[in-house]
């Protein structure tokens, strides 16, 4: 059990330690990421945390050409769906790649430390996706 | 489905306007909406506004765009309606979807038996930028912009799956931004009136790649606006009413990373669903159209979601002619989002305005030959919010 709150401000709490953590239902047993204050499948307000291997394939991408203004430092930038273990799906940006390597179904592992950022926006702790390495 | 329903007119549209699209400097979005209502009234003389209109609800996207919000109650004082009702619909680019909706809500519960339904936006003041940032509210906050995905980054998502599931191209996804430019040049309200090439489309600077300029609709201001009443007394204000027949709206996760599919619009789906089981049609039976085409994949994954081919066949769909004025299912008559114009509040409402002037016989150069039923497809964000609305002329 864990007396943190179930939020998205707590699970990019996580994200600044390098954790990628999402809430488990304790009734129903189903996960949430991101984590929600009350199941949506059994309208439970009991869960705990549960750590998601940050290791996923590439579902979709674009490269963003024309950027909000907080994000035309990094334009062109590669953003993409992730599908993680259990059918879990995260959003991010692609990053430590040229943008003609991208494809549906590659590999790619979750990364806290290095993302790119602007310094008008976002300042927030970040994640991002970068290309497995080959094992 | 719906007892007493089936088929029968659940409201009727006894007249609408709408407000020049474009560029238009210098008018506030209240301005806008009172010249688009100025041609409703107008046009039906036996309306007594101040006396007959009982409750008005009005799509608006926006706070940011004229640091405005409250709209519902500035749009009923400049339309000359003060002290009535008036509520403003939030359901980003679906916004006057729902106020369409709301409207039917309105009239079936007996509530107000006369309502003014429309939307507004005047976006063209704001830098490009700016409006992307705006529009992007639309989606997920916290995981979708804070990771700078924009709008046209979430339906180019959509777009690399579609491409890489179905073997959809650019060069299809070019031919919808041909087509309804083509149409656009025969409204003379449209945004741009001037054809483009597919070459001049498939070269244009790319905005979230595979989408590129001309994938994209339009940053327009407009407005737009309904009269609807009981069907029973519409023939008090018209000769010449059209009727809804079948409603239906839906929502979806925000966030679009979310969904089960990334080719298909479940929310549209299930409005589509809704509306046709109301109405007792089935896709066939559709003579015109206007879909939600704010990036040219949307079309294509409209023309699968509304049934009017395969999942999948979209693509193909939008290059054989079948959805061009002169094919057997004319799509976006009006010029769309693509050329019309995509004034995010006022869309819904526009799509009805073009129904109603479709199936009065009133659309004069792009007019569709007997056309009686007709469906409009009106999409919030990336497809969080969806309604679906079917339509029929008076003459049977």
């Amino acid at each position: 059990m864990s007396e943190t709150p179930f939020t998205i401000e707590q699970f990019y709490k996580f994200i600044a330690q390098g954790k990628l953590m999402a809430g488990k239902c304790q009734k129903c047993g189903k996960i949430h990421l991101p984590p929600r204050t009350l199941c949506d499948k059994c309208y439970s307000q009991e869960f705990t945390w549960t750590e998601i291997q940050g290791k996923g394939k590439l579902l979709t991408y674009s490269i963003i050409h024309i950027a909000p203004q907080q994000f035309q430092d990094l334009a062109p930038y590669a953003v993409g769906i992730i599908q993680l273990e259990n059918g879990l799906k995260l959003p991010g940006m692609i990053t430590t790649l040229a943008p003609g390597q991208l494809h549906i179904g590659m590999p790619l592992t979750i990364d806290f430390g290095t993302c790119n950022t602007t310094q008008t926006w976002p300042q927030w702790p970040r994640y991002c996706f970068k290309p497995s390495k080959p094992t | 489905v719906f007892a007493g329903l089936d088929g029968k007119p659940l409201v009727s549209i006894v007249s609408a306007g709408l407000s020049k699209f474009g560029k238009n400097e210098g008018l506030y979005a209240r301005e806008l909406f009172a010249e688009a209502v100025k041609e409703a009234f107008d046009h039906c003389p036996r309306l007594e506004p101040k006396r007959d209109i009982k409750a008005m609800f009005v799509g608006h996207m926006g706070e940011a765009y004229e640091h405005q919000g409250h709209t519902g109650a500035a749009t009923a004082d400049w339309a000359g309606l003060l002290n009535i009702p008036a509520t403003r619909t939030e359901a980003a680019c679906a916004s006057s979807g729902a106020a369409l909706r709301s409207g039917v809500y309105a009239v079936l519960s007996g509530l107000a038996d006369i309502v003014l339904v429309g939307g507004v936006e005047k976006m063209t003041h704001r830098t490009t930028a700016e409006v992307t940032e705006y529009l992007a509210m639309a989606s997920d906050y916290p995981f979708e912009q804070w990771n700078g995905i924009t709008f046209p980054g979430l339906y180019a998502l959509m777009a690399t799956v579609h491409m890489h599931q179905y073997g959809t191209t650019e060069a299809q996804m070019s031919q919808v931004a041909v087509k309804n430019h083509y149409h656009g040049t025969l409204n003379p309200k449209a945004h741009i009136q001037k054809e483009i090439t597919l070459e001049k489309a498939l070269t244009s600077r790319i905005v979230a790649t595979p989408l590129k300029l001309y994938d994209c609709s339009l940053i327009t201001d407009g407005a737009s606006c309904l009269v609807l009443t009981k069907p029973e007394l519409a023939n008090r204000f018209t000769d010449q009413p059209v009727h809804i027949i079948g409603s239906g709206q839906a929502s979806d996760t925000i966030g679009l990373y979310e969904r089960q599919s990334l080719t298909s619009l479940q929310a549209a789906k299930i409005a589509a669903k809704t509306a046709y089981d109301m109405a007792q049609v089935t896709p066939d039976a559709i003579d015109v159209a206007e879909v939600h085409d704010c990036f040219t994949i949307a079309e294509i994954i409209a023309y699968e979601d509304l049934g009017f081919c395969q999942a999948g066949k979209g693509g193909t769909l939008a290059e054989n002619g079948t959805t061009r004025l002169s094919g057997r299912l004319p799509v976006n008559t009006s010029g769309g989002l693509k050329a019309k114009g995509h004034p995010v509040g006022a869309t819904g409402t526009a799509q009805a305005y073009e129904m109603y002037l479709q199936l009065t016989g009133q659309a004069d150069k792009r007019q569709v030959k007997n056309a009686k039923t007709g469906l409009t497809h009106n999409v919030g964000g990336s497809g969080a919010t969806a309604t679906v609305h079917i339509y029929r002329s008076n003459q049977q």
